[in-house]
């Protein structure tokens, strides 16, 4: 009986050894981060184990879902990939009709669970870049990237007018990053880079009051210390009292006095500073660096210009969450509302990314090499 | 779309990508670059400022008062103390309806519109969060009517703390005086530092004078609080240092004699040990109750104290000045020895009248037809006013008021009291400020009986007459006897040195006391010594005997009218050989100083007897005294039983 079981044991270790469908560089890292956000949030959330269980619970969640889409071979992906594009716009289009007169609206109540559509765009968006790029002549011309912003451009305006801008931009940019891998000319992106910063002062018609005071306050947190500076204020004491070694898990009086808000989500990384100083910084981000890199890795193995697209701009959109939040728990960018991924409490974020990471181990197990 | 496969070039594709991937990558590590040098700007090379920032967000000093020293007289009885109390605090932060809650809580505990008041304007300057008093010093069944409704009140507390009592009530209420309630005014005054966290502060009496020494300093603790600013727990404590206690010198005993001698009339009195300056006691009658005073006095009590045509609240030991009349002839008899205008045997004959040559007006002597040949103990003893005004003439002006200023009279004694009135000196200097007149000889006549621009304060002549008692030794009136504080073991004195003395020939004073002596034997005080073992020494005073409007004798003896037009002053001192104690008393509306003022200091000193065990060191008694009763004087006069402090029951409040 034992025998037997042993047998099996030693056979499926074999299988996943050698014909591994996970990559276990990357599912390391992902794990210890996993592990980082859980004992960060242990301590922000004032010892929860509530909160905690709640937060390894959709890693479990996400997990599962990762090991779920892992198996799902690229093509078939590819062949799905307007379907769920066009779905995931039509539920943004929902989530706009039923929030209309209600200010704010980006929730789809499911009964069980609450769900928000551009979650899902975070994926959807450049996987339709990659399948309307993949049977392209590559580098593209204008006329393709003309259908590409279009592509882009109806989900993020959908978003931005949720209003989520920090969910816009993460949508905005995947579907950006797979325009640049897919080769565009520099001179090409010189020139729309160039347009985009050139629109900046109409959009900031376009853009609510108090994302306008966000942006205001950004420059100048002094100005209002009790109202819109406060956030910016308190996130840099913690992060600047933290200094080089920081004052220890569990020890960050910022958040635990309540002088921090947002300290289990959006500014969780503004104690984790704090607690663990510029060399748990410099760690963290290295960890996020490894994980991009092996995405980019994954990405250059990928067998057809889908796979290498897709898998790139998810690991550089991953990029986007820990630029944009960190330069904003360092005061350094407007606040929007991007997590620090697999670290910030909450949201479906963490489901969603590490589906995104199941896209990229379905990749990595259907690399060139492997056929 | 199959041309456009055809078309693609997959390695080109390829390798495409893999540089587009690589330069990404290399941009992305200079995005995180900068993101991590953003993070070193903030913690390293800022960390100090936001160690700062941190640290002042969370930590916040709050200060903890001294528990004031207390204040007992010469035998440690309590004459002011830190009692616990209790007072009605509510936290406003949770309050949504506060005039409702009010209202309710009315229904409870009786407000009264200062108290409402008061909160109010406490409640706009206090942060949501604190607590706002609401009423002092709940009674027992306050508390107790709150305790049952207490579940109805989420918001509001009954909080203990230290008020200040008075157990003596109005006894000492001119010379303790009372703290009060710390106002706009005193915050500009006081050092912001030391009364942190201080609600009261030294208002007047003693109260004030010695305030810095019953004060003490403060203490803190360092409190966690959270971004609301409540307090999460005490990081350090650093233990206030309570103010010193300071001890007396007044006996409680001889004070509460003093007051109970004057039955309600108004008058003071001040009693002073002559060997050092000692005040032992001191008496403005009528006076008031000081513990209205600690927690804000009401405004119908404060109208009460403020309209009756008595003053209660007027000091008349330490401000009140009258005219001393004839109490000011030992001491100018003194004058005319020390500066060599008399010898004790010279005499003066007293017809009735005296007149300065070329003026038709004359001053009297008090008995018509005058007291014939006098020398100088009989002219004390008699009080003859021509004597003196003989002698105030040869001694002129200018050597008169340099004389008299020598025994403290036209300037503060330096009592360690505040607010004490100058009175006033005679002198041209004097005039000169005061009037376009010049200086009338008559002035200076009538300046010799102690009439005229005269004004003295009890203080001041009580000094005076201890300063005389003394042998000429003066000492400045002290109240403050010694101080201690918590484990010390022994008192510290407060030092009071003597000054240079002022008689230069011991027979002078001898002269002075043998006619003071006879004032009590023969004088106007005879029979003030009946029973007492030892002999006293005194001199009575009546200011304004006579008729303002003409030189007629007024020949109206009822009491009750002269009473309204008379100060009645009585200054002794005893025993006459050894003196120990100096006593001045005036009654204001006293027909007669012997007869009013004269059972007055004979009760205090009564009362001073039985403190010192009816036995004085040093001193002769008596021989037709002895027999009575050795050791417990038992006179009618005396209230207070000879008992040691500590099981003496007649000094508790």
């Amino acid at each position: 009986m034992i025998g037997v079981l042993r047998a099996r044991m030693r056979r499926f270790v074999h299988r996943v050894m050698t014909r591994r469908r996970i990559d276990l560089p990357l599912a390391a890292g992902l794990f210890v981060l996993a592990l980082i956000g859980l004992a960060t949030l242990y301590s922000a959330g004032d010892r929860s184990l509530a909160l905690v269980g709640g937060q390894a619970a959709r890693f479990v969640l996400g997990g599962a879902l990762l090991l779920l889409v892992s198996r799902i071979p690229p093509p078939v992906l590819r062949s799905w990939t307007p379907g769920l594009y066009a779905v995931s716009v039509a539920l943004l289009v929902v989530v706009a009709i039923l929030g209309e007169g209600r200010g704010s609206m980006r929730w789809l109540d499911l009964g069980v669970m609450r769900f928000q559509p551009s979650e899902l765009l975070k994926l959807t968006t450049p996987m339709m870049v990659a399948w309307y790029l993949h049977p392209r002549q590559l580098p593209p011309g204008w006329k393709d990237i003309a259908v590409v912003g279009i592509l882009i451009a109806i989900p993020a305006a959908l978003i931005a007018e949720q209003p989520d801008l920090g969910t816009a931009v993460l949508v905005a940019t995947a579907g950006a990053f797979a325009l640049f891998l897919s080769g565009m000319a520099w001179w090409r992106i010189g020139l729309l880079v160039g347009a985009v910063v050139g629109m900046i002062p109409i959009g900031w018609h376009f853009l609510h009051q108090y994302q306008r005071d966000r942006v205001l306050t950004l420059l100048n947190p002094e100005s209002d210390p009790l109202g819109n500076g406060w956030h910016i204020i308190q996130s840099q004491i913690a992060v600047g009292s933290g200094g080089v070694f920081g004052k220890g898990w569990l020890h960050s009086t910022q958040s635990r006095l309540d002088f921090l808000p947002e300290h289990t989500t959006d500014f969780i990384f503004a104690v984790f500073s704090e607690e663990f100083g510029l060399v748990g910084v410099c760690a963290l981000i290295a960890l996020y660096a490894f994980i991009i890199g092996r995405c980019l890795w994954i990405a250059m193995e990928a067998r057809d210009t889908y796979s290498r697209l897709l898998a790139g701009a998810i690991g550089m959109s991953f990029f986007v969450y820990v630029f944009v939040n960190g330069g904003m728990v360092a005061g350094m960018l407007p606040v929007v509302g991007v997590p620090m991924p697999m670290i910030s409490y909450g949201g479906t974020s963490a489901v969603s990314l590490l589906t995104g990471f199941g896209v990229l181990m379905s990749i990595h197990a259907n690399r060139k090499s492997h056929i | 779309m199959k041309s456009r496969r055809a078309l693609k070039n997959v390695r080109d594709e390829t390798s495409l990508f893999r540089r587009r991937a690589l330069v990404g990558f290399v941009l992305i590590l200079l995005g995180l670059g900068g993101l991590v040098g953003r993070y070193v700007v903030l913690q390293v090379a800022r960390h100090d400022e936001f160690a700062t920032r941190s640290t002042n967000n969370r930590v916040k000093p709050r200060a903890i008062p001294p528990a004031r020293g207390l204040i007992y007289d010469r035998n440690g009885v309590v004459l002011a103390d830190n009692v616990p109390a209790f007072r009605l605090e509510v936290v406003p932060e949770q309050v949504k309806d506060m005039p409702g809650l009010l209202a309710r809580l009315g229904q409870v505990v009786p407000l009264d519109q200062d108290d409402i008041d008061a909160f109010n304007k406490q409640l706009r300057q206090s942060r949501r969060f604190d607590s706002v008093p609401l009423k002092m010093h709940l009674t027992e069944d306050e508390i107790d009517r709150f305790a049952v409704n207490r579940w109805r009140f989420p918001n509001v507390d009954v909080v203990p703390y230290l008020t200040r009592h008075y157990p003596f009530g109005p006894l000492f209420a001119h010379v303790v005086g009372y703290v009060g309630r710390i106002d706009a005014d005193d915050l500009q005054r006081l050092d912001a530092d030391r009364y942190q966290g201080t609600s009261h502060v030294g208002r007047s009496g003693v109260e004030r004078s010695y305030e810095n020494l019953l004060h003490g300093k403060p203490g803190y603790e360092l409190l966690e609080v959270n971004a609301d600013g409540r307090t999460q727990h005490v990081l350090e404590t650093h233990a206030p240092t309570p103010g010193r206690s300071l001890y007396l010198s007044i006996d409680a005993r001889i004070q509460k004699a003093a007051e109970a001698a004057f039955e309600g009339r108004p008058g003071a009195a001040v009693a002073i040990d002559p060997r050092n300056g000692q005040v032992l006691a001191m008496v403005s009658v009528p006076t008031f109750d000081p513990n209205l005073f600690v927690n804000g006095i009401s405004q119908a009590d404060y109208r009460a104290l403020t309209t009756d045509p008595d003053k209660p609240l007027y000091n008349r030991a330490l401000r009140g000045v009258y005219p001393p009349g004839s109490t000011v002839k030992p001491f100018l008899a003194l004058g005319g020895l020390e500066l060599g205008l008399r010898k004790p045997s010279d005499t003066v004959f007293s017809n009735g009248q005296f007149c300065l040559p070329g003026q038709t007006r004359c001053y009297r002597d008090d008995k018509r037809g005058g007291d014939g040949t006098v020398d100088m103990v009989t002219a004390i003893e008699k009080s003859t006013n021509t004597y003196f005004y003989k002698l105030a003439l040869d001694m002129g002006i200018d050597r008169l008021s340099q004389w008299m200023s020598r025994f403290g009279f036209g300037r503060q004694t330096g009592i360690d009291l505040i607010g004490e009135s100058d009175g006033i000196l005679p002198s041209r200097q004097w005039k000169a400020a005061n009037s376009k007149q010049p200086w009338y000889p008559g002035e200076t006549v009538i300046a010799g009986i102690g009439q005229g621009y005269w004004a003295v304060t009890p203080l001041q002549l009580a000094h005076a007459v201890a300063t005389l008692a003394g042998g000429g030794v003066p000492y400045l009136p002290r109240l403050g006897l010694a101080t201690s504080t918590v484990g010390e073991a022994q008192r510290q004195p407060l030092p009071n040195p003597p000054g240079a003395t002022l008689i230069r020939q011991h027979g002078d004073w001898a002269v002075i006391n043998a006619g003071m002596r006879a004032v009590i034997t023969d004088g106007t005080g005879k029979g003030l010594n009946d029973g007492f073992p030892y002999a006293i020494a005194g001199k009575s005073g009546t200011a304004e005997r006579y008729s303002r409007t003409s030189d007629a004798y007024d020949t109206n003896r009822n009491t009750a009218y002269l009473a309204t037009r008379h100060r009645a002053w009585f200054i002794a001192y005893a025993p006459a050989d050894h003196p120990q104690i100096a006593v001045a008393v005036v009654l204001e509306q006293g027909a007669w100083g012997a007869s009013a003022a004269g059972p007055i200091v004979r009760k205090i000193l009564d009362a001073w007897l039985a403190t010192q065990h009816g036995v004085l060191p040093g001193a002769e008694r008596l021989p037709d005294a002895a027999p009575a009763s050795p050791g417990t004087p038992a006179p009618a006069g005396s209230v207070v039983e000879d008992q040691p402090v500590s099981a003496s029951s007649e000094v508790q409040p």
